[in-house]
């Protein structure tokens, strides 16, 4: 789960990170308060969305006077923000946070990420940050350095201190680094996360360390005992129906095809959207219905797959383990009768009780479209979209 | 002697007494499982499906002889679960919990370490469907009656494509010596290769079907490994040629978000270390079926 900038800089500053002082906007007014209040001659606009590369895409600016703040901050708000981070809709803009200007004389990057060969939490840093980290291992890959944390002894004062030191800092800055790492260590492990960023970490004009901006992210797994964690999710951030998805136990992710899937397992979810491209389709979404899928949830998988508007045919793959297969063609029959469908549907049913799942779905009398395999199903789909046949 | 469960190893289920536990139990027990008991903390000395409940894992472990334990136990516990059945003396535990928070593995990775080589514990999972010897026993949630008794072992992330593949051999005659299946969360307790090597050196398996998927590093590892120590054929299959860089597809490790974590990179370090790698998901089973008959008329 990821959070805003403003709200990582208010827990890594609670937790000894410097962070400049700031305030939040949720209109042009309250923008140019906010410039009032902070006082100075120049301000730092930016806008709050769950996504990298803002500046590039026109969501930061460095404004010279609360004019400028309240007519620049007016512009944002409501639009939606699309970055290289996401996709073409973008994000909708409905908070900004406003920053006196810094001065700086260097940047730095810093990231703490979960290290799934070294099952360990790794700090990544590099004398050269303000540029995505992709970018980075890419242009100049020698100058990122990382280092493992022992989750038995935490971050130790020494891997601290060689870190500072390597990356080029001198006097009172190694303290004031040594002091961050541990802070953003801290908070990575107290608070569940799965990634810290602060890119850039600049050296200002006087030769102390900000972090001028900071990204947060959160084991989803872990939210039930971080409740103040939780609190900070922002569904106008998230897709409608993702969230939604997710509400009813369903994992769903929106894609650009045509063929709606509902399949039980990650596994088999992917492959079967393998399939459907080698077969010569597009999958419209990817859908695992879980384990112990009643008849309700898949009616439920089919109305998600059915708000997508692009989807032409729906493909059911079901290989049923804790699963029942008739439990889901109970599932798809209702489903087919409540939603009135007027597309087609081809099922494949495969695993514990499939006789009876298919004895269901003969005897509805319904015009679904049937297959034995996974090959088939996938061919069937792709054959069915009505564009294709006129 | 199939790998890490046969119809001798002595099963404990922690968190029997819950509704998903008692449900695969009973199913287990149903196809010849040797389960011995089960651990609720609270519940010891009580009996279900006909075994003794115990209240710890220690307990357990001294009054049946246990040496194997499936954990059933809901996530925020789970790897208390995990923890207990190590230093009870538990040399093989499977966990289906899917849920676990990352740094709770973390910690679980790092406690298994204090043990010697001796006696340190096997973890397969979390978040898997369980291993399955075909014919002799299983731990997990797997439908048993899908998998033929056979000499191909199986090494997969998920669950379902696990039977998809079990099953495509049975169509085509081909059985299964044992089928492991390590889990989707981004740190497990076995890995590929730690898999691949159990099943070269067990002399009931031919071959091995190996079903990986997008994200991390443990396929390109195995990879790596079975181009130097492997002497059996393996067959594998990477799920997510289709999937977009950067979403968490289902499975909390499903995420491209690394070089070589993509399914197409994935093919082709697995191809340049000599490994068959099936075209698509429904040529699993006659890709090994092609690799078997190969080494046949090779031999």
């Amino acid at each position: 789960m990821d959070i805003h900038e403003y709200q990582a800089k208010d827990i890594l500053g609670r937790f000894g990170v410097p962070v400049p002082k700031g305030g939040l906007a949720y209109s042009p007014e309250q923008a140019a308060y906010r410039a009032r209040e902070l006082g100075g001659h120049a301000w730092v606009v930016k806008a709050q969305v769950h996504a990298g590369g803002r500046g590039a895409a026109g969501g930061v600016r460095l404004c010279r006077s609360v004019e400028e703040v309240q007519t620049y901050a007016a512009s944002l708000f409501g639009r939606q923000l699309a970055t290289k981070q996401t996709d073409a809709a973008g994000k909708g803009v409905y908070r900004l946070w406003v920053e006196p200007a810094c001065d700086i004389a260097r940047e730095l990057y810093l990231g703490f990420v979960l290290d799934r060969k070294s099952e360990r939490i790794m700090i990544v840093a590099s004398a050269h940050g303000g540029m995505e980290i992709e970018d980075l291992a890419e242009t100049d890959p020698m100058s990122l350095r990382r280092m493992t944390i022992d989750p038995a002894t935490g971050l130790v004062e020494f891997q601290a201190r060689e870190l500072a030191f390597g990356l080029g800092l001198t006097g009172t800055q190694i303290t004031q680094m040594v002091t961050i790492l541990k802070a953003c260590y801290r908070a990575y492990r107290d608070l569940d996360a799965m990634m810290v960023e602060i890119n850039p970490l600049v050296i200002t004009g006087a030769g102390d360390l900000l972090a001028l901006d900071a990204k947060m992210s959160f084991d989803t797994n872990a939210l039930f005992r971080r409740p103040e964690i939780a609190e900070l999710r922002d569904r106008s951030q998230e897709d409608p129906r993702e969230s939604t998805a997710g509400d009813h136990g369903l994992a769903y992710v929106g894609l650009t095809g045509d063929i709606g899937c509902i399949i039980n397992g990650a596994g088999l979810a992917m492959a079967t959207m393998d399939m459907i491209k080698l077969a010569g389709g597009e999958p419209a979404n990817f859908l695992d219905i879980g384990g112990g899928a009643s008849p309700e949830r898949v009616v439920r998988a089919f109305r998600t797959v059915l708000a997508d508007r692009a989807v032409s045919v729906i493909l059911v793959n079901i290989f049923a383990g804790i699963n029942r297969c008739d439990w889901v063609a109970e599932g798809v029959v209702k489903a087919y009768r409540e939603v009135g469908m007027t597309l087609p549907v081809v099922v494949r049913l495969a695993g514990t009780n499939v006789e009876e799942g298919k004895a269901i779905l003969q005897g509805s009398g319904l015009p679904l479209i049937t297959a034995d395999t996974l090959a088939e199903a996938a061919a069937k789909a792709v054959a069915a979209r009505p564009n294709l046949a006129a | 002697m199939a790998i890490l469960i046969t119809e001798k190893t002595k099963i404990l289920v922690q968190g029997m007494s819950g509704r998903i536990g008692q449900f695969h139990a009973a199913d287990m027990i149903r196809h010849g499982t040797n389960v011995v008991g089960g651990v609720t903390p609270g519940k010891g000395g009580e009996r279900l499906l006909d075994r003794p409940l115990f209240n710890t894992v220690r307990e357990a472990v001294e009054a049946t002889g246990a040496e194997a334990s499936l954990v059933f136990v809901p996530p925020p516990f789970a790897a208390d679960a995990i923890m207990e059945a190590a230093d009870a003396g538990i040399r093989t535990a499977v966990c289906v919990t899917d849920g676990i928070p990352a740094q709770d593995m973390i910690r679980v990775k790092r406690f298994l370490r204090r043990y010697p080589e001796a006696r340190k514990m096997r973890l397969i999972g979390p978040n898997c469907a369980g291993v399955i010897s075909p014919g002799k026993g299983f731990m997990g949630i797997m439908p048993p009656h899908i998998y033929m008794p056979g000499r191909v072992g199986i090494v997969g992330r998920s669950g379902t494509l696990g039977y998809e593949a079990a099953s495509q051999m049975k169509a085509l005659g081909i059985g299964v010596s044992t089928s492991v299946g390590i889990g989707g969360d981004p740190i497990n307790g076995s890995s590929f290769r730690d898999i691949l090597e159990l099943f070269q050196n067990d002399p009931e398996t031919d071959a091995v079907m190996m079903i990986g998927e997008i994200g991390g590093p443990q396929e390109a590892e195995a990879a790596q490994w079975a181009a130097r120590h492997m002497t059996k054929p393996v067959v594998a299959y990477i799920a997510g040629l289709s999937a977009p860089r950067g979403r968490k597809m289902g499975h909390a490790g499903a995420i491209i978000s690394a070089f070589g974590e993509s399914a197409q990179e994935k093919v082709e370090i697995l191809t340049a270390a000599g490994i068959t790698v099936a075209p698509n998901p429904s040529a699993m089973g006659e890709t090994v079926a092609r690799v078997l008959a190969g080494r046949r008329k090779a031999a």
